[in-house]
């Protein structure tokens, strides 16, 4: 089963190769790791996707709170985040198939970025499902490039994950 | 106050107590140790970096306060991993300081430069590569603050050679205030309560202790609880010695190479209550078989230790000491005579198999040993079966204490560790016991108690084998033994005599009562070499 766990740690270097190393050491599964500054300059946010059951997330979450620079960690409940991740696709497409793609794009919320004779570069930001299905409906167009970024969560409702001072 | 980082270093070790400090020079280390030639703090200088750990690590367990060890940058750094190691898989405080390059050269592969936060990171509590000279007094003080409290083991500080010669304005911080660092050390009372009644209804229950007891510093509330509530004690190999092996409610060493009695009280008890212990794979092989048969407590400083290992019904987080006061408070005297009863059938009265002519029996040894040495003594045990020997034989009384590498099981530990302790209370008679495959790691610490006039005693137990290996080799693997020869070792008695030390040889009866009574009573540095039948076993 998959999990979303939000960790907020000091913006200190080495903390993510101290959390990385956490994982392949004590044999924990990392589906994505997406790490980036938050509103307060001293705290970053790293959201990990983790492959486990309820005994190894307890594990996770444990081993992630002994470390020093971790200041919280919360694993969301199903359904408890909204979650995004974002996606950036190159396909070899020339001026016959762009209108399919253009309306593959509107249905799916994707944007072209960029546009040349032979390629349309498309951009989706979406929930990891939406972004799979758009992948599947592009396929076959043929990709020659594609990068993703690791998922971003946060909590629905007014509730927030926040560092105490 | 405007000094030097490198002279900052050294205050903040007077500033926090530290009269000893292990190292090793070198040139990315010199100006701080340029530094501490001005303070009253007292050098020891080791023969090797990992040795300088592990006395750290010794002197450490004995003063149950944080110990300092120095290396240089690259090699001496990276030797001292196996130290670090060691002293983390046996949760004790070690502040170690090593030097680094100059911090424009991080990362160039210059001469002597290794990553050594990255490297250790697996083996530490925290670590800090400094890149601010203004930033030394609070990573000192935390790093203290870090090693010492919650559940305790290891801190690194690795100090760029320019960073320490920059000029800083010195002030040691009173307090430290690290967001994600906050260890529970109080039980919560409600949680008290349910452990203190599921006790108390228990009727076989049984305490185990293990190393967090002596971190904690729990001894007398342990033994006061046992007592007022009869109920028998035993321990991993890491609680050894928190419990008199002779207390008619002590039941001896739990796990693979523990004894029968402690093993199936273990099987038998039905409620089983685990203090500092973290159920390691040597001490209990079949949690998931015991959680289903037994309720299990744990009390822990690490939350994370606590369903790690087995499953608990009664989790109670917090420090050993706080929680059995807690616990004290509540607690009414009970009786388990049936428990008792059923506990005390399966004692066996110790038994000594004869031996070939010219060797004699290393359980009787220890046991006689432990007979003759003074009260308060410290017991180095190395590893292999010299260890498990001490683990079982030795008859720990009140105020001994067993130092071992329990968790990591580093060979050659024995010697330095006991070198660390002696220097942390020199009032108390210290021995080291190691095999002759042990010594062979860390006999180079000779030297330094000769240099440094460490009175310690040391028993080696020649049987030229590594002993336990062979006995694998033996059971596991058709009796094909390979590597398992100490041929080429050297002879223990002339070694000693080449460090200026004086040495007996144990071949007999006789040599056996001279060198105990020798080891127990003689001042100075000693070494007893006791011959072992190649073939005589662990357990």
């Amino acid at each position: 089963m998959k999990h979303t766990i939000s960790v907020l740690v000091e913006n200190h270097s080495g903390v993510l190769s101290r959390i990385s190393g956490l994982f392949s050491r004590r044999g924990f599964n990392i589906e994505s790791l997406a790490v980036g500054p938050t509103h307060d300059p001293a705290v970053s946010r790293v959201t990990i996707i983790a492959d486990g059951n309820d005994y190894t997330v307890e594990q996770i979450e444990k081993q992630l709170n002994k470390l020093i620079e971790v200041i919280k960690v919360k694993t969301f409940a199903q359904g408890e985040c909204m979650a995004r991740e974002l996606l950036l696709v190159k396909i070899a497409a020339g001026a016959d198939k762009r209108q399919d793609i253009m309306t593959i794009c509107e249905i799916t919320n994707a944007k072209v970025i960029d546009l040349t004779l032979t390629t349309m570069t498309l951009e989706v930001c979406d929930k990891y499902e939406h972004l799979k299905r758009f992948e599947e409906l592009i396929a076959p167009y043929g990709i020659i490039e594609m990068v993703r970024t690791g998922t971003i969560a946060i909590q629905k409702g007014a509730e927030v994950i926040a560092a105490k001072k | 106050m405007k000094m030097t980082a490198a002279q900052a270093m050294a205050q903040c070790l007077n500033a926090e107590g530290i009269k000893v400090v292990f190292g090793y020079p070198g040139a990315a280390i010199c100006p701080f140790y340029d530094a501490l030639l001005d303070t009253d703090i007292r050098h020891i200088l080791v023969r090797h970096e990992a040795n300088g750990g592990h006395e750290a690590s010794g002197y450490a367990r004995i003063s149950g306060k944080p110990a300092v060890c120095i290396a240089t940058s690259g090699p001496g750094a990276v030797n001292l991993i196996t130290a670090i190691a060691t002293a983390y898989a046996d949760s004790v405080p070690l502040i170690c300081i090593t030097g680094q390059v100059n911090r424009d050269q991080i990362g160039s592969d210059a001469f002597q430069e290794a990553d050594i936060t990255g490297s250790a990171e697996p083996f530490v509590k925290h670590s800090y590569l400094v890149s601010e000279p203004q930033d030394i007094p609070r990573i000192f003080k935390e790093a203290f603050y870090i090693a010492g409290t919650g559940r305790p083991g290891p801190v690194l500080i690795d100090v760029p050679m320019d960073v320490q010669r920059e000029m800083i304005d010195f002030k040691y911080p009173t307090a430290v205030d690290i967001r994600g660092y906050k260890p529970t050390v109080k039980g919560n009372p409600w949680q008290v309560k349910r452990v203190y009644k599921a006790l108390a209804e228990a009727k076989k229950p049984l305490i185990c202790l293990g190393g967090g007891v002596f971190a904690g510093g729990a001894v007398r509330e342990v033994r006061q609880l046992a007592r007022t509530m009869q109920i028998p004690v035993i321990t991993t190999m890491m609680g050894i010695s928190a419990f008199p092996s002779d207390d008619p409610l002590f039941y001896g060493m739990i796990g693979m190479h523990g004894v029968m009695s402690a093993n199936r009280a273990v099987q038998d008890c039905d409620t089983l209550f685990l203090i500092g212990a973290r159920v390691g794979d040597r001490a209990v092989r079949t949690p998931l078989a015991l959680e289903k048969t037994t309720k299990i407590i744990h009390i822990d400083i690490d939350p994370a230790e606590i369903g790690k290992n087995i499953n608990v019904d009664y989790p109670l987080v917090g420090d050993s000491k706080l929680v059995l006061r807690q616990l004290l408070e509540m607690a009414e005297p009970c009786r388990h005579d049936d428990w008792l009863g059923q506990l005390s059938a399966l004692r066996t009265e110790k038994t000594f198999a004869d031996v070939p002519e010219g060797t004699v029996n290393p359980k009787l040894f220890i046991d006689r040993l432990s007979k003759a040495m003074p009260d308060g003594s410290v017991i180095c045990a190395d590893v292999g079966q010299n260890q498990i020997w001490t683990c079982t034989d030795y008859c720990f009384s009140d105020g001994d204490r067993l130092v071992t590498s329990g968790g990591m099981g580093t060979m050659g530990y024995s010697l330095p560790a006991a070198i660390g302790a002696k220097l942390a209370d020199p009032k108390r008679t210290v021995c080291a016991i190691c095999g002759d495959g042990s010594i062979q790691m860390s006999m180079m610490e000779l030297a330094t108690a000769v240099q440094h006039s460490v009175d310690i005693k040391l028993v080696i137990m020649t049987n030229t084998r590594l002993g336990m290996v062979r006995e694998l080799q033996t059971k596991g693997y058709n009796d094909r033994q390979t590597a398992v020869f100490l041929d080429g070792s050297p002879d223990f008695i002339k070694l000693a005599d080449a460090y200026g030390i004086p040495a007996v040889r144990v071949t007999d009866e006789a040599s056996m009562e001279e060198a105990i009574t020798r080891l127990s009573n003689d001042k100075g540095l000693l070494v007893a070499e006791v011959i072992v039948d190649k073939d005589f076993a662990t357990l």
